[in-house]
């Protein structure tokens, strides 16, 4: 039992830290603090800076151009890129595609896609979810159809994160509707460009557009598209899904959002003092410190046990379920310290010297409601429950 | 970073888990827990003969382990168990008498019981009101005062006890025979004891005792917390099992989802509660240690008590009853709350060390 992290991780721990001190913009960072919805610029510009420095695709083995870290690398390099307020690596090319094209990709596939995905050439976005097809994602209707040496796709996807931003889909699609469903599914990689395809926006709650939904209709794409075998694409999403689940807790987001919240409840005044010597308030904040402590632990646990058996198992659901209520009841907490000053509409207050807390203020209201999607999507927290009772208790 | 146990906390594990298994079924461990001395003295030999005290004591005290981690071994096998001996005891109290000179052969070695005499009936958790006061007499002291529910204090025959001298927290020895030790079981088996001293002779162990005492109750958090997390893993596998037997509707009752959910948040929450007890273990020789004693006890005061409640609630009837093991796991799951500082208080200490 050992909670110290080896000599060689504090080194380079070190190194990505250097690495962000002397690399990381400080526009990109404060347009992270600010919490807003994040510019296209701005993600590709910090693409490119990962990727200059080998860097950006940090699941992959060395052969494909990754740095090749272990699960607690990649968790170092994860917990200081929060701590310096970088951004989120989108993940759609680089944390699903790149792995199920390494392991079910043809060589043309590979050799084609994968350098794309690392030079930003290529922008890519999900098409998982359909309007009838969401917790139940083997419902999924969207037909393909072989003509010839070509697919013909018809139906529509939907929550395609990001989908304004890109330029290809890599879409599962219905291939043959007489088996079991979970049988007739193929995995497909679709031209954004390709005639009969039309991307809407979705406005969120809080006004934002982060999803889309993507209509299909006689979509015509080389046969050559398909990755993996016929009907093999609900393996392939299941791959997807288990392959890479370390930082799904959170952490570093929430122990961020636990000091946001500090620093607020220290400047607001309730009772003639400040909210943080509020016992209702502060008992707020130390319960949820709590739950975020084990939760470093639970996490590291975790990975230490992906480290030991070479891919994490479906215990890492507890991660998803306990690491999203943390972090939502911080952007609840943040929300509640500042009252009726979360509220601004996002952008409504732009000079900063209005703001209590000028970095992010007006936006808490917004993350607030922007947040309640985590415990919804990538499987939502009842489907994490379902696998687990399956899998671990065997129920 | 390791989470495996070392090979020696390993063997320590196993051979204390073969032994309780062995010597402590259910029917054994109600008996012995609910009839005087609330205890078994013959099976306490042998468990300290297997050196479950030794491992609570480091080596230049006469032990052989000490640390965190090797209390959470031990104390985590009890809890699988829900063993009545007075261990917690012999933990407070070589942890108060490693802050002094004194030997401890004979408390290690488990020939002599100790217990540790520390809340008071008006102030269960509270060291700074501690009313038992001491006073100089002659070459000695004497103790006044009561102290309450003090665990294995029925069984022991020397009692360390908080007491007020010159108002500072300082620490005595005194001989059970010597005061009015009133032994009783408690609701979750094993025994305590009211303890009333009036002008009752007493050693001084510690002048300055506010330190040392503090130290012994984050020992006894860590332990406590571990004899919870073993409880509480066995008492969800006792309910996943039932789920899976118990028919009803004519389908077992663990295919209803409403159930699994739950089964499934229990679960986490144990995961949840393993890890902050790691994190106590590791910091308990730190400077942080009441803090994160006070967060590890917060937690698993919260999910000791769901795990227990939801451990009733699915079981149905049959968790109602005595007959049931389960029902004895979940009454100790719910009173370890009231052990050294429930949720409420260990919460205010992390908003204070804040």
């Amino acid at each position: 039992m050992d909670l110290t992290f080896t000599k060689e991780e504090q080194a380079f721990r070190e190194e990505v830290r250097t690495f962000f001190r002397e690399n990381l913009p400080e526009d990109i960072s404060a347009a992270v603090k600010a919490g807003g919805e994040l510019t296209k610029d701005i993600m590709e510009r910090y693409h490119a800076i990962l990727a200059k420095k080998g860097w950006l695709a940090v699941t992959w083995p060395k052969e494909y151009g990754g740095p090749g870290w272990t699960p607690v690398e990649r968790h170092i390099f994860d917990e200081e890129s929060c701590r310096f307020y970088a951004p989120r690596i989108v993940p759609f090319g680089l944390a699903m595609l790149g792995p199920v094209l390494q392991k079910f990709g043809s060589q043309e596939q590979k050799d084609y896609y994968l350098p794309r995905i690392l030079s930003g050439e290529d922008w890519w976005c999900q098409g998982y979810s359909e309007p009838g097809a969401g917790s139940d994602l083997a419902s999924l209707k969207t037909r393909a159809v072989q003509d010839g040496d070509e697919w013909v796709i018809n139906g529509q996807k939907t929550w395609t994160t990001l989908g304004q931003h890109a330029d290809k889909i890599f879409c599962l699609c219905r291939t043959d509707p007489d088996v079991k469903q979970q049988q007739g599914i193929s995995f497909i990689l679709v031209d954004l460009d390709t005639p009969g395809i039309e991307m809407r926006p979705i406005k969120l709650i809080e006004g934002g557009h982060e999803v889309n939904e993507v209509f299909f209709t006689d979509v015509r794409v080389p046969y050559k598209n398909l990755v993996g075998e016929v009907n093999q694409g609900w393996t392939i999403a299941k791959y997807l899904l288990t392959h890479e689940r370390t930082g799904i807790a959170g952490v570093g987001f929430s122990m961020l959002a636990l000091e946001e919240v500090k620093a607020l409840a220290r400047k607001v005044m309730r009772g003639g003092k400040p909210l943080i010597e509020d016992p209702l308030f502060a008992a707020r904040i130390a319960q949820v410190e709590v739950d975020l402590e084990a939760m470093k632990i639970t996490n590291l646990r975790m990975l230490f046990k992906a480290q030991k058996q070479g891919a994490p198992g479906p215990e890492t659901s507890i991660l998803k379920i306990k690491g999203t209520v943390i972090n939502q009841e911080l952007k609840d907490l943040a929300r509640r310290a500042l009252g009726p000053s979360a509220a601004p509409f996002p952008g409504a207050i732009t000079e900063g010297n209005l703001a209590l807390a000028p970095e992010n203020h007006a936006n808490n209201a917004a993350r607030y409601f922007n947040n309640r999607k985590t415990s919804i999507f990538g499987g939502s927290n009842e489907i994490q429950r379902n696998i687990l009772s399956k899998a671990v208790l065997e129920l | 970073m390791d989470f495996d146990l070392t090979e020696d906390r390993q063997m320590l594990s196993d051979s204390l888990n073969r032994f309780l298994a062995d010597k402590y079924p259910v029917e054994h461990r109600n008996k012995v827990a609910y009839a005087e001395p609330f205890h078994d003295p013959a099976l306490w030999d042998q468990l300290a003969e297997l050196g479950a005290i030794f491992a609570l004591a480091p080596e230049d005290k006469g032990g052989f382990g000490g640390t965190g981690f090797d209390i959470s071994v031990v104390f985590e096998s009890l809890g699988r168990v829900i063993c009545p001996e007075p261990v917690l005891g012999a933990l407070l109290a070589t942890r108060v008498l490693s802050h002094s000179d004194a030997d401890q052969e004979a408390l290690l070695s488990g020939s002599m019981r100790a217990a540790v005499g520390l809340g008071e009936i008006e102030a269960p958790y509270d060291l700074s009101s501690v009313k038992t006061e001491a006073k100089k007499s002659g070459d000695g002291y004497t103790l006044t005062g009561r102290k309450s529910a003090v665990y294995g204090g029925q069984a022991a025959q020397h009692l360390l006890i908080a007491a007020m001298l010159d108002g500072k927290l300082a620490v005595f020895r005194i001989d059970a025979a010597d005061a009015d030790v009133t032994g009783y079981a408690m609701i979750d088996g094993g025994g305590a004891a009211e303890v009333i001293m009036e002008d009752t002779p007493a050693v001084l162990v510690l002048e300055d005792g506010a330190a040392a005492l503090q130290d012994a109750v984050n020992a006894g958090i860590v332990a406590l917390c571990s004899e919870a997390v073993g409880a509480m893993e066995v008492l969800h596998a006792m309910t996943v099992d039932y789920l899976k037997q118990r028919k009803q509707f004519g389908r077992a009752i663990g295919t209803f989802q409403a159930l699994q959910h739950r089964a499934v948040d229990m679960l986490t929450e144990i995961e949840q509660s393993r890890s902050i007890v790691i994190k106590a273990a590791s910091e308990l020789d730190g400077p942080d240690a009441t803090k994160y004693c006070a967060m590890a006890k917060n937690l698993i005061g919260r999910a000791g008590r769901l795990v227990a409640e939801e451990a009733i609630q699915m079981h149905g009837g049959i968790a109602m009853t005595w007959e049931y093991p389960g029902s004895h796991y979940a009454k100790r799951i719910i009173m370890i709350d009231a052990q050294l500082g429930d949720t409420d208080f260990q919460l205010s200490k992390v908003m204070a060390a804040a």
